[in-house]
């Protein structure tokens, strides 16, 4: 029980009914994914509202970004998403590209488009894991690190950095791949691919697993899209809308893969395998969109390492110099990161350093929706709501 | 639509309501009073035209140059901008609306000027306007609970405003 001061203005100590009451979780709680406080307002079992309070994870990362050139801030974005820190990284470097209007070679996309599909795979399998923690199983989480561990052996040897990267910057990507690279990362797909069905034995097709899921936390279409909601969140809610196939970067549009959706693009269901008891928009089918993710990556990095060896040019563009000016003007620029779709701006003022960077967090928006989701729900499926957002504080609070 | 279409679109339905425009930008943009934007941004959403079904982001930009020696290269006059950013699902087009404030209501130092809530019309938009009020010092007016959102509520100033200056101590915490 939480001792609620009158200075804190979302609660009105007079409005509490005698039959409610006020229940903090967090912001040290095991399953809030990091530093998150949620007031739950309860009515015995039944949670009436949440009140997610955030900003313990507040780095003034935008304050920061304003007083250093971009290549300089690239630290900084790895911290943000810190599971997913090579897409993040991505999309900073992409939208200062943008900015300042510079051309990629050929060699250096390749190089980008594997990492960040081996970021994504990194990045879901903790989501799947902490998933199955948030959810009181804890063998799958040991499953997914045993995974985890050898893509972030594989990252270790391109950039000798384990969690944040700083691999991918301005211009292409601090180096090449070292030799023999492609063939262990090779390696690991033939032994990660048989792998995934064991996951779904271990959680997707598991009974209780499907009872603690299905039909919990609704997110309609329309809900979704009016939160700002993005990424998986987005698409477990059906809306077949993916910027790696909508709004290609990096070469996606020049490889093939299958946007994870329970819809078409025509509105017809395409999950002829989900459970009876499964809805469109509930935690289940969020996590599912994920599983399925992890499928299209294997297949989108085995093309790209394909690839690989044909591509010409060097692995940074020769024109990125460390005191390059960003122009006046401004540029927004959104990727497909794995929790959703990552804005970052920038806008320059003729000088290396920028006059403002702005970072639009996908997970920020997809915890703005939790409040509706966990209205009349039991305590216990707080937890199994908040999880299936697959929220990072670090991005979050920035 | 391309930006040229949404922007004549705007144009016919809010004449002299637009401040501003550069459609030859990276990403194009409509300056917009800030009087008349509430009925914008509910046209911009409700328009089968336009149907700018998302909010993607609100920010808040402070143009100012804290710098004297460097004012005259600096290249603008200070001033606030908010900038929203909107996409359509349905019809796959964007554009970016704007509105530019003084940096103070009145040019009185430490009353923040105000802006129309969108809160109502994209729920997205609650979250992010704290976010703006709390860093960049924006008024919303009619947003349903507009409290900081990153820093601590007994924070003083908005940090993302360029002639911040950082607390000496907080709560007995050195500052500088």
């Amino acid at each position: 029980m939480s001792t609620i001061t009158l200075d804190d203005p979302t609660v009105v100590e007079f409005d509490v009914r005698t039959d409610e009451m006020l229940v903090n979780m967090g912001p040290q709680h095991p399953s809030t994914h990091g530093v998150l406080r949620l007031l739950l307002r309860t009515d015995g079992e039944v949670v009436n509202e949440i009140t997610a309070h955030i900003g313990y994870l507040h780095r003034c990362a935008e304050k920061i970004g304003e007083n250093l050139a971009p290549y300089q801030y690239i630290p900084y974005t790895d911290r943000m998403d810190y599971l997913a820190g090579m897409n993040m990284n991505l999309g900073w470097a992409l939208a200062v590209e943008k900015h300042c209007k510079m051309d990629i070679p050929e060699r250096a996309q390749i190089i980008r488009f594997i990492i960040a599909e081996m970021g994504r795979l990194a990045s879901h399998l903790v989501g799947m894991g902490a998933y199955g923690l948030d959810l009181g199983t804890f063998s799958p989480f040991l499953y997914a690190f045993r995974e985890r561990e050898k893509i972030l052996d594989l990252f270790e040897e391109v950039c000798g950095a384990r969690l944040t990267y700083s691999y991918i910057t301005i211009g292409g990507a601090t180096h090449d791949f070292p030799d023999g690279w492609v063939e262990r990362c090779r390696d690991f797909l033939d032994y990660f691919e048989p792998k995934i069905e064991e996951y779904h034995t271990l959680l997707t097709r598991n009974a209780i697993f499907i009872k603690r899921t299905a039909k919990l936390g609704i997110l309609p279409r329309e809900m979704a899209i009016a939160y700002g909601c993005t990424g998986p969140v987005l698409r477990g809610s059906g809306v077949n809308h993916d910027l790696r196939r909508d709004e290609p970067y990096s070469m996606y549009d020049q490889f093939k893969f299958k946007v994870a959706c329970p819809l078409d693009e025509n509105g017809n269901h395409q999950w002829p395998e989900m459970p009876d008891e499964a809805v469109i928009g509930d935690c289940w089918a969020r996590f599912y969109v994920r599983m399925l993710e992890v499928i299209e990556s294997v297949k989108l990095v085995r093309q790209g390492l394909d690839r690989y060896p044909s591509s010409q040019g060097r692995h940074r563009s020769e024109a990125w110099k460390a005191t390059m000016k960003l122009p006046r003007g401004e540029t927004y620029l959104e990727t497909e990161c794995p929790r959703g779709q990552m804005g970052f701006m920038v806008i320059g003022k003729d000088d290396p350093i920028p006059l403002r960077v702005r970072a639009r967090s996908s997970s920020f928006c997809n915890l703005s929706v939790g409040g509706e989701l966990c209205r009349g729900c039991l305590v216990a499926d707080v937890p199994a709501i908040i999880g299936s957002l697959d929220i990072v504080m670090g991005e979050i609070d920035r | 639509m391309i930006a040229q279409e949404i922007a004549n679109v705007l144009d016919q339905q809010f004449a002299g309501k637009i401040t501003a425009k550069n459609l030859e930008a990276m990403d194009p943009w409509i300056a917009l009073d800030p009087a008349a934007f509430a009925d914008v941004a509910n046209f911009c959403r409700d328009d089968p035209r336009l149907s700018f079904d998302s909010l993607q982001c609100i920010s808040g930009v402070d143009y100012l140059e804290p710098d004297p020696k460097k004012v005259k290269k600096a290249g603008f006059d200070p001033h606030l901008e908010v900038v929203y950013h909107l996409y359509s699902f349905k019809n796959k087009h964007k554009i970016v609306l704007k509105i530019i404030l003084p940096r103070w209501k009145n040019d009185q130092p430490g009353e923040i000027p105000d802006v129309p809530s969108v809160a109502g019309i994209w729920p997205t938009a609650d979250w992010h306007e704290r976010e703006v009020f709390d860093l960049s010092g924006v008024n919303f007016a009619g947003h349903p609970s507009l409290i900081r959102i990153l820093c601590p509520e007994d924070w003083v100033g908005h940090p993302l405003r360029k002639d911040y200056e950082f607390p000496e101590e907080y709560h007995g915490i050195r500052g500088k």
